[in-house]
């Protein structure tokens, strides 16, 4: 970024933040033994079941896992942008620079956002407003954070866009979403995420509706900005190749639970959990060629009925009369490293 | 833009030959199986050949094709046209030889501040009551929204403004002049219009004629919004860290308001059938009541010319709000 | 649970996929018994139903809900209020209130569902083809529906019943009917677009159905839930309708009998104290037009899977 944010005396950020007291030595982000429900008609769904991780500073953690692992709703709750019915929060911290983000007023909880913490998700078309133009959507963001005037956030809107890689960025400011490509279109929600420069962004699925050649161009633009401005990535996803390009450690997530916890080489090298032996195995490579593909068998449990024990045994090859009665806790692997199963050392040694 | 308005002007216009054909078709057979309109002027002892023949070349009547039946008179209907073009709607055969537009003239005032009153009642109530209600989804409020607005659309409008004349205007009335209410609540409830309070006298019908469509409205911004709400646009603006206020009351309504808009196009032509008939109940000199009593005096003539005006009023007006949807939804404009 | 490290199959019974060929079928056949279930939950439903079926009974066999006899009417008891052995009092003739409600039911209720039955299929027709195939065949229907639609609802009734002949329950229905379908056409053309480019008609058609065939079986009946809600509140809606235009003077006359007769006849004198003369006739037909768009609503929220 060329000039730093304005911040007018009126900023209204300031004036909340400012009362907070955040401990710049703490981790970035800490997230220690969230749990979330969802009340439906159908029971209450355990959609995130005790997941810790954390984030430091210039680091990209991957939270991997299946559609419905509760990887978005983690994501949602750490921004508190859950539905409040039917949603709960049951327990748990979130903290942020040492300060909970869980036990904050949500007026001080909606300064952090966009703030400090800022998310991108996934179908850019429908998560942008379409009846308000790029340029103007963008704007908000200055507007309204900081206090800065219509001109001063167009002006800082034209130059986040040109930032991102949009082409024309003055004249592209007035279009509207559907005017622009699905890859500028997350271009564009990379430049609203980042607009106020924040310390994490959370990214959900970002390219998971793109083409791949497009899916490349934009995970690099979103490491290139995340070394130059020095920030911590969540990434989410569950496309195991981008992962293992970006990521720095990696959580991986099943059922709501945390299930591993490694540095992405151990992960790839010698996963210590039965699921995540089973998603890299599952992945086709070419010189298997002729083989039968492998995949998990069966399906994730609902997460209104999860089996008792261990979430996986089910589908798992590893599994004993043990996982059907006794829950794993995260086991602390050596080298800094958990797993949420009985027998890890099997399952690294094979 | 320019070429969406180019295209629905260009689909524009032969809907409109089209649906003033067929105005003319319908009435044109009225007049070859029902009689001629002119002798029927004349009761029991009809004048000359020659006079009806005069008489009816001054009304455009004496086309041979009014004779046989089922023929559409496109030569007649052509001459229409012409006549239309250039502002002439014909004349009354009934109604003191008048041309048509000038009595239209006469009464439009009327209407249009009927009209107006109902058109700002029924948007301002209909999308303030349809925002709570959304906002307060399958609470008290919203319930009761629900049920209210369910039963204003099984009301249809004459019951609704024969009831409220007859126990709004009379009985409340009554006990208003018994009190010594100021005379100007006593006047917003007369049974009928008052020239001496040409805009009180109409508030009462204004809302009659307005309650149906309100209760549409209603319903539809409800909808509408809750919908929105749950957009992923919403969670976005959210995720920006704006308030409610802000996510609800402008990216949210927004959105909301687009299908609201669209409708306002569509009740323009209830407007006009429920002005007729509040024009009936309540004996408001206006447009309307020309319409009903045009059809009770047969005067075909008049018929034929104000509904085909009215005809064309509600194209425009469709037109308009197109034009007014294209403005308020970017995705349509760049199609 | 085996030992050995292969991999077992333990899948969870609904959450097998169907079998391929009746994937469709069996979608739809979920969706109207979910619908059917969520609706015979709710007590406002079976509300509705039961005036819907009192006052459909009322239509078929007055006798067997009013004793006396309509016609049977003495001048002098004209206007008389309600007593106890004639709850509903008397019409201004010195008809049997309650029996001249009761009578006027069938000529009401005929109108509009016939009138609805009309504009159904013939909007349905037009909706679906104009949906169906895109190009010429649609713009002609399109601006052919348009035409139709250029007329306002009311005024376009109050002309045509203007000039025929005879005004009985055909006619009216048929004007009705003609100034009526275009909503449901829109409606239906909108819903067969949206259903045309699923996926599942894709399939049908490279399997190499027939155009009949893929509208006949898959198109129509998943385009088909908003038709069913519109035509339910319709026949509330054109009970009203009769109701004004035989008010108006445009719709039945006398010595038929209809709702919109009496309240028309009542309007004068109640204006003079005999309310009882407009509150009854005026309450039947607002209950039965609210037990109709009730009725539709609810459909409306069972069949809607957004709604969920």
């Amino acid at each position: 970024m060329t000039d730093t944010v304005i911040e007018s005396k009126k900023s209204p950020d300031r004036s909340a933040l400012g009362r907070v007291h955040f401990d710049e030595t703490a981790p970035l982000l800490e997230v220690q033994d969230l749990k979330v429900e969802f009340h439906t008609r159908y029971g209450v769904a355990q959609a995130v079941n005790g997941v810790s991780f954390r984030l430091d500073e210039g680091e990209t953690l991957g939270i991997l896992g299946e559609s419905g692992c509760g990887k978005s709703v983690t994501a949602q709750a750490i921004m508190g942008i859950l539905d409040s019915p039917p949603a709960k929060i049951a327990g748990g911290s979130i903290r942020f620079r040492g300060v909970d983000l869980l036990k904050m007023d949500e007026r001080t909880r909606r300064h952090v956002r966009q703030n400090k913490i800022a998310i991108i998700f996934q179908d850019a078309l429908s998560s942008l407003n379409p009846v308000f133009t790029v340029g103007w959507q963008l704007a908000e963001v200055y507007r309204k954070h900081t206090g800065a005037t219509r001109a001063q956030a167009k002006v800082k809107a034209a130059e986040l866009l040109e930032l991102v890689g949009i082409p024309g960025a003055k004249q592209r400011a007035n279009s509207f979403p559907h005017q622009f490509s699905g890859g500028q279109r997350q271009r564009v929600m990379i430049a609203m995420a980042l607009a106020l420069e924040p310390d994490v962004i959370i990214a959900d699925e970002p390219t998971t509706a793109l083409d791949v050649t497009v899916q490349a161009q934009v995970m690099r633009l979103l490491a290139d900005l995340q070394k130059s401005m020095q920030m911590g990535l969540i990434l989410i996803t569950h496309d195991m190749g981008v992962m293992a390009e970006v990521a720095d450690h990696l959580c991986v997530m099943y059922a709501g639970e945390a299930v591993e916890r490694a540095s992405v080489h151990q992960l790839y090298e010698h996963p210590a959990h039965p699921y995540t032996k089973g998603l890299l195995e599952s992945i086709p490579r070419i010189d298997l060629k002729g083989e039968e593909l492998r995949a998990i068998k069966g399906l994730p449990p609902p997460l209104t009925d999860l089996p008792p024990g261990c979430s996986f045994h089910p589908r798992c090859g590893f599994a004993r009369d043990r996982c059907k009665v006794d829950h794993p806790p995260l086991y602390e692997v050596p080298g800094n490293r958990g797993s949420a199963c009985h027998y890890w050392e099997e399952v690294i040694e094979s | 833009m320019g070429r969406y308005l180019a295209r629905r002007l260009l689909q524009f216009i032969p809907v409109v030959i089209g649906t003033m054909f067929l105005l003319h078709y319908i009435t044109t057979l009225g007049i070859q199986f029902n009689g001629d309109p002119v002798r029927a002027l004349f009761g029991d002892r009809p004048p000359p050949a020659e006079v009806l023949e005069a008489i009816r070349a001054r009304y455009g009547l004496d086309n041979d094709c009014l004779n046989q039946r089922g023929n559409p008179c496109v030569g007649m209907f052509i001459d229409r046209v012409g006549q239309y073009l250039q502002g002439d709607f014909g004349q009354s055969i009934r109604m003191g030889d008048r041309p048509v537009t000038e009595i239209v003239l006469e009464r439009a005032p009327v209407t249009i501040r009927l009209t107006a009153i109902a058109i700002v009642f029924e948007t301002v109530v209909g999308i303030v009551i349809g925002v709570m209600a959304a906002l307060r989804k399958d609470k008290f409020v919203d319930n009761g929204v629900r049920i209210v607005t369910t039963l204003l659309i099984s009301t249809p409008i004459f019951v609704f403004g024969v009831l409220v004349q007859v126990f709004g205007a009379l009985a409340l009335r009554r006990w208003l002049l018994a009190n010594d209410a100021p005379d100007w609540t006593s006047d917003m409830f007369s049974p009928v219009y008052n020239v001496d309070n040409p805009w009180l006298s109409l508030v009462v019908p204004g809302i009659v004629l307005g309650a149906v469509s309100l209760a549409s409205i209603a319903r539809l911004t409800r909808t509408s919004l809750i919908e929105n709400l749950r957009a992923d646009y919403v969670r976005t603006a959210r995720a920006k860290g704006l308030p409610p206020r802000r996510t609800i009351g402008v990216h949210a309504l927004r959105n909301s308001l687009i299908p609201v808009v669209t409708y306002i196009g569509i009740d323009i032509g209830m407007l006009m059938g429920g002005a007729l008939i509040t024009e009936t109940i309540f004996s408001i000199p206006g447009i309307g009541q020309l319409v009903f009593l045009a059809v009770e005096f047969q005067d075909a003539l008049v018929i034929i010319g104000v509904v085909t005006l009215l005809v064309l009023v509600f194209l425009v007006a469709n037109l308009i709000v197109d034009v007014l949807y294209a403005v308020l939804d970017p995705r349509i404009r760049y199609d | 649970m085996t030992d050995a490290p292969a991999i077992t199959v333990q899948p969870e019974p609904d959450h097998q996929p169907p079998p391929r060929g009746d994937q469709k079928k069996e979608v739809s056949r979920s969706l109207w018994a979910d619908g059917w279930r969520e609706l015979r939950s709710k007590p406002l439903f079976w509300v509705s139903m039961v005036i819907v079926l009192a006052v459909s009974s009322m239509a078929v066999l007055p006798g067997l809900w009013a004793s006396g006899d309509p016609a049977q009417c003495l001048l002098a008891r004209g206007s008389q209020g309600p007593s106890s052995q004639h709850p509903f009092g008397y019409t201004f003739q010195g008809c049997d209130m309650w029996a001249a409600i009761v009578h006027g039911t069938s000529k009401s209720l005929a109108v509009a569902l016939l009138a609805t039955t009309l504009l159904t299929v013939f909007g349905m027709l037009v909706g679906t083809l104009a949906g169906y195939f895109p190009g010429i065949v649609d713009t002609l229907l399109s601006r052919f529906t348009d035409i139709f639609f250029g007329l306002p609802f009311l005024l376009g009734a109050v002309v045509f019943l203007a000039v025929v002949p005879v005004r009985n329950v055909w006619t009216i229905a048929a004007v009705i009917a003609i100034l009526g379908w275009t909503t449901i056409a829109r409606v239906m053309r909108g819903s067969v677009l949206a259903t045309k480019n699923k996926d599942f008609v894709e399939a049908a058609r490279a399997l190499g159905a027939s155009n009949a065939r893929v509208i006949l079986r898959h198109i129509l009946p998943n385009a088909m839930a908003p038709i069913i809600v519109l035509a339910t509140i319709y026949l509330g809606i054109y009970v009203g309708v009769e109701a004004t235009l035989t008010y108006l003077g445009v719709g039945f006359q006398r010595p038929n009998t209809t709702w919109g007769l009496l309240i028309a006849e009542g309007q004068p004198y109640a204006l003079q104290g005999s309310a009882h003369l407009l509150i009854f006739p005026c309450a039947f037909l607002v209950l039965t037009v609210l037990a109709f768009i009730m009725l539709g609503d609810l459909l409306r929220d069972a069949f809607d899977p957004r709604g969920r």
